[in-house]
Formats: C-alpha cells, sequence, structure tokens
C-alpha cells in the first residue's frame, strides 16, 4: 500500500474523483428516477448514454471538425460546446424515450412481470449498442481539441483544470435544476405522486404515462449532458463506451439510495473519490475493486443506500 | 341520472368478482353500498373509477358511456375516488398533497378559492399544512384524502370505507363532513362496513353479496330491514 502516494497526491486525486463523481452523478439520474417511478432498472440507459456522446461527435463533424483539427477560437469554442451538449441531451434523450415506447411500454399494458422487463431492457441495451457497433465498424471516435486541458487554480501540489471546473460545475448546476423541478413545480408533483402511490395519482387525474415519459426523457437528457462531459474528459468514444460507465453510473445510484435524486449526487461523488483514493492507495487495477467493495461494505450497513429511497419519501 | 351501472362485471385473473352490477345514483344523492368483507364493494368502485378495466357490461355518467375511459380522464369529467386506506402522498406536505386534488385544473384564482373552503370544512388541515401526510393520525389523513378530492371539484365522489380503522368520535365527526359536503351540491357513493352510520346518512343503499346486489332501497327501510339486520348490523 502506498500511503505516502495517496497523502502526496491527495488532493489531485480529490479533484479528478469530484469531476469523475460527477458524471456519474448525471449519469445515475436516468436509473434513480425510472426505478422511482417504475421500481425497473433500465439497463438500456447505459445505451442512451452512448448515444449521446456519438450524437455530440458527428454534431462537431458537421461543423467540419475532427481530432485533427486546431482549436478554434474561444467565441467558435463556446458555440461548439452549447451546439455539443444540446445535440446530446436531445439525442440521448429522444433515445430514452424511444426505449420506453417500444421496449417497455406495450409490457405495461400486458401487465407483464417485472422479469420480463429486465430481459427487454438487456434486448435493447444489446441492439442499441450493436448497431451503432456495425454502424462505426466499432471503431473510435475522437473528438475535436475544443479545450485543452489547462491548469486554472493551483493550491500547493493540487492543480484544477478548465474542464473539470466545467465538469462539476455544470452537474451541480443541472442537479439544482432537477431538484427545483421535481420539488417545486406541477409536472414534479406528479411524478412524485406517481412514485409514491400510482393508484391514487391516476385518481388525482395524473397520466401516468405521461409522466413516465417525462422521467425517461429528463433521465436522458441528464445523460446526454454528461455523455459531453465525458467526452471532453476522456477524447473519444466507441459502441460500447456506456456499458462500463453504466455500471459504474448504477452503482452510484444504489449507493446513495436508488429512487432519490440527492442520493444520486451523493452516490457519485462517493464513487468517485472512492475510485481515485483506492487507486492511490493500491495502485490504478485495483480502482474498480476499491469501487465495488465500498459498495458492498455501505450496502451490509445500509441496505438502501446512503439516503434511502426518497422520490417515495420525504422531499426528493 | 347521474351515474349508472348498467350489468357491470369485473374478473381479476380468473376469478370474478362482480357478476353483473346495476345500480344508479341522482344527481345530490348521498347512496350507500354496504356488504361484507369480499362482496365486491371496492371493486365497484375501482369499476366506476377507472382503476379497473370491465370485464362485460357498462358504466355511463352523465348518460355518457365511460366504460373505456382511462381513470385520469374520469377525474377530469367529475368522478373522484377517495380509495380504501385514503391513498394520501406520504412523503408530501398537506399542502402538496391537496395540490394535486387540483393537478387537472388549470383555473389558478378557483383553486384559491377551493382551497380556503376546504381549510373552513377541514381546518384540522390549515394547522397541519407544512406536515407530510404520512406523519398525520388516521383521522386527520382520512380529512386530508376527502379535501384532496374536493380539490378537483367533484360532481361525484366516491368514498372507500372512510370510516376504516378511526375511533368511533372520529368516525362521528368524518360522517358529518360528508353530509355536509353533500349539502353544498356533491353528489356522494358511499361504501361502507359500518351499515348503522351509513344507512342512517345515506338517502339510498344497495347491499351487496359475493358480487351481486342482493338488495336495494331508502337508507331507512334497510335499517329496519330484518335480513340486513341480522347480517350488517349485528342485531338478532
Amino acid at each position: 500500500m502506498h500511503f505516502h502516494s495517496l497523502f502526496q497526491n491527495f488532493g489531485e486525486l480529490t479533484v479528478t474523483g469530484l469531476a469523475q463523481g460527477a458524471i456519474y452523478a448525471l449519469f445515475a439520474l436516468g436509473y434513480t428516477m425510472v426505478y422511482g417511478v417504475l421500481r425497473l432498472i433500465n439497463f438500456a440507459h447505459s445505451e442512451v448514454f452512448m448515444v449521446g456522446t456519438f450524437a455530440a461527435v458527428l454534431t462537431w463533424g458537421l461543423f467540419g471538425l475532427d481530432q485533427d483539427s486546431a482549436t478554434p477560437s474561444v467565441g467558435a469554442v463556446l458555440l461548439l460546446l452549447l451546439a455539443g451538449f444540446l445535440a446530446a441531451a436531445l439525442a440521448a434523450g429522444i433515445m430514452a424515450l424511444i426505449v420506453e415506447m417500444v421496449a417497455y411500454r406495450p409490457l405495461r399494458r400486458r401487465n407483464a412481470p417485472p422479469l420480463v422487463f429486465l430481459i427487454t431492457a438487456i434486448g435493447a441495451s444489446t441492439v442499441i449498442s450493436e448497431a451503432v457497433g456495425i454502424g462505426t465498424h466499432r471503431n473510435v471516435s475522437s473528438v475535436p481539441p475544443l479545450i485543452r486541458p489547462s491548469t486554472v487554480v493551483q493550491i500547493g501540489n493540487t492543480s484544477v483544470t478548465n474542464i473539470q471546473i466545467l465538469i462539476v460545475g455544470l452537474a451541480l448546476v443541472m442537479m439544482v435544476v432537477l431538484d427545483l423541478f421535481i420539488g417545486k413545480t406541477r409536472l414534479g408533483r406528479g411524478v412524485r405522486a406517481v412514485a409514491q402511490d400510482p393508484d391514487s395519482a391516476a385518481l388525482m387525474g395524473v397520466n401516468k404515462n405521461r409522466v413516465i415519459s417525462l422521467v425517461f426523457l429528463t433521465g436522458g437528457l441528464m445523460a446526454g449532458i454528461a455523455a459531453v462531459m465525458y467526452l471532453l474528459k476522456i477524447g473519444g468514444t466507441r459502441y460500447d463506451a456506456g456499458f462500463h460507465l453504466g455500471i459504474k453510473a448504477f452503482t452510484a445510484a444504489v449507493l446513495g439510495g436508488i429512487g432519490n435524486l440527492r442520493g444520486a449526487l451523493l452516490g457519485g461523488l462517493a464513487l468517485g473519490l472512492a475510485e481515485n483514493y483506492g487507486s492511490g492507495l493500491f495502485g490504478t487495477q485495483w480502482r474498480d475493486v476499491v469501487a465495488f467493495v465500498l459498495l458492498v461494505v455501505i450496502l451490509l450497513f445500509r441496505p438502501t443506500g446512503i439516503l434511502g429511497e426518497s422520490m417515495g419519501r420525504a422531499r426528493a | 341520472m347521474l351515474l349508472e351501472l348498467a350489468d357491470v362485471s369485473l374478473c381479476y385473473g380468473r376469478i370474478r368478482a362482480l357478476h353483473g352490477i346495476s345500480l344508479i345514483v341522482e344527481e345530490g344523492e348521498i347512496v350507500a353500498l354496504i356488504g361484507a368483507n369480499g362482496a365486491g364493494k371496492s371493486t365497484t368502485m375501482r369499476a366506476i373509477s377507472g382503476l379497473r378495466p370491465l370485464s362485460g357490461g357498462a358504466v355511463r355518467f352523465d348518460s355518457t358511456d365511460i366504460s373505456r375511459l382511462r381513470a385520469d380522464l374520469r377525474v377530469i369529467r367529475g368522478i373522484v375516488q377517495v380509495p380504501e386506506g385514503r391513498g394520501v402522498f406520504p412523503g408530501m406536505t398537506v399542502a402538496e398533497n391537496l395540490a394535486m386534488g387540483a393537478y387537472a385544473r388549470r383555473d389558478q384564482a378557483a383553486i384559491r378559492d377551493d382551497l380556503e373552503k376546504v381549510f373552513v370544512l377541514l381546518p384540522r388541515l390549515l394547522e397541519r399544512k407544512g406536515q407530510a401526510g404520512g406523519t398525520l393520525s388516521g383521522g386527520e389523513q382520512q380529512m386530508l384524502a376527502v379535501g384532496r378530492a374536493l380539490m378537483s371539484r367533484p360532481r361525484l365522489l366516491l368514498l372507500d370505507e372512510p370510516s376504516m380503522g378511526l375511533a368511533p368520535m372520529i368516525i362521528q365527526q368524518i360522517f358529518e363532513i360528508i353530509e355536509e359536503i353533500n349539502r353544498q351540491g356533491t353528489t356522494i357513493l358511499l361504501v361502507e362496513q359500518n351499515a348503522q352510520q351509513a344507512l342512517s346518512r345515506a338517502h339510498r343503499a344497495y347491499v351487496l353479496e359475493t358480487g351481486r346486489i342482493v338488495q336495494s332501497g331508502t337508507g331507512k327501510e334497510l335499517l329496519d330491514d330484518s335480513a340486513v339486520k341480522e347480517a350488517y348490523l349485528g342485531v338478532a
């Protein structure tokens, strides 16, 4: 164990952990919201994310940019980022809606048992990722160099880059917006009503299918934003980019308390930090081992996750 | 006639819970549906509010066939059910629960008026406004469920076992509130195991046994009926 390296790089590990965790958190929202309303793990959500990454890459391609382009001017970069975020969020949101309409809604109408939903979820996930895999010849699509990572803040030996600030800042803003939407608006009340008591919600005039669509759409939008953050951080994507990250995001959702929006934030950040401290302590090859041991240990003591489920209870 | 059930049957899987129920509710009435556990009272309510699809027969509201209409659209037409066990949203405050009652409405000014009326009728809800629904007592939850239903401006209010699990004094109070709501112009269909209370408050009543209506009459007639007395009022 490298206690020395952990302490030496503690600040650095914290910053990278938070940035990684912010991506997990936004990605996790889709799992947690759908679970809160339908008690369903939407395994195809990882592919929703993946579709978001490709939508951004394609959009930047439309502007004639690829990984060999020179870094555009500041104004152009801002516009390109905005276009990328919009395209990814829209594409991912629509993908999520399609998954719900094609894979889940017909089963709900027939009152299918929960296991059947699990199978169609895995099926939808495979179909989407394979279709993109075939379409892209399973190649990596790289991102134009929109933002060169540069240190903006330096404290001791800890440096914080512009990309890290963008990721964490934007993630926090999106979380607050979503939290207000679910907590304070009429539509948000409808979502919580369906999560807490679907029959009662219908008796209040809530159209359950509309709420479910809204939840898939919102989860998809958030995954799309996470997708662009991922691109800025990693620099490229592939047809299977959603798979591994999806497992992590799902873990973050469970860790924080699945069904709980703030839990997704907390779980995402906790997972990102644990991974990075773990790799500092034991070496990077141990990062996933540390993450999942942490999950098991926390669930042993708190089976409902750090915050417990709460779109059902208290304020989401 | 405001509501008519014509030969309604309903199945849960292979089990037939209702065998051709026919009943009517006139505008302005309080009608009670009494019967033992498992007689099909709550199922009848679900058939009317649309939570369960019919297997036969028709539900007509205001002389329109609504048998295939979704539950949330029946609310907009004016049929509002207070479900068995109240169905209060446990994680929402009293104020949010009441706002849920007006979910399908957009007339903000009228909603505010109605909220005030609900607070006048049920002052306890005003005291508990900021408290989570799940932390209320049983009687308060029942009041909240009734107040919430009123927020959707029902023409027909369906009450499923409003007295369930409540202390006798609270039951008395709940029934007084129900009568007051009726006096203010809302038609009420009421399902009750507490036959004594229900029959003495209702204009008319139906007796349900194993998914069939076996008797009907005015509340007073049924109170005096020897078969009803023996079966539901615990008097030989």
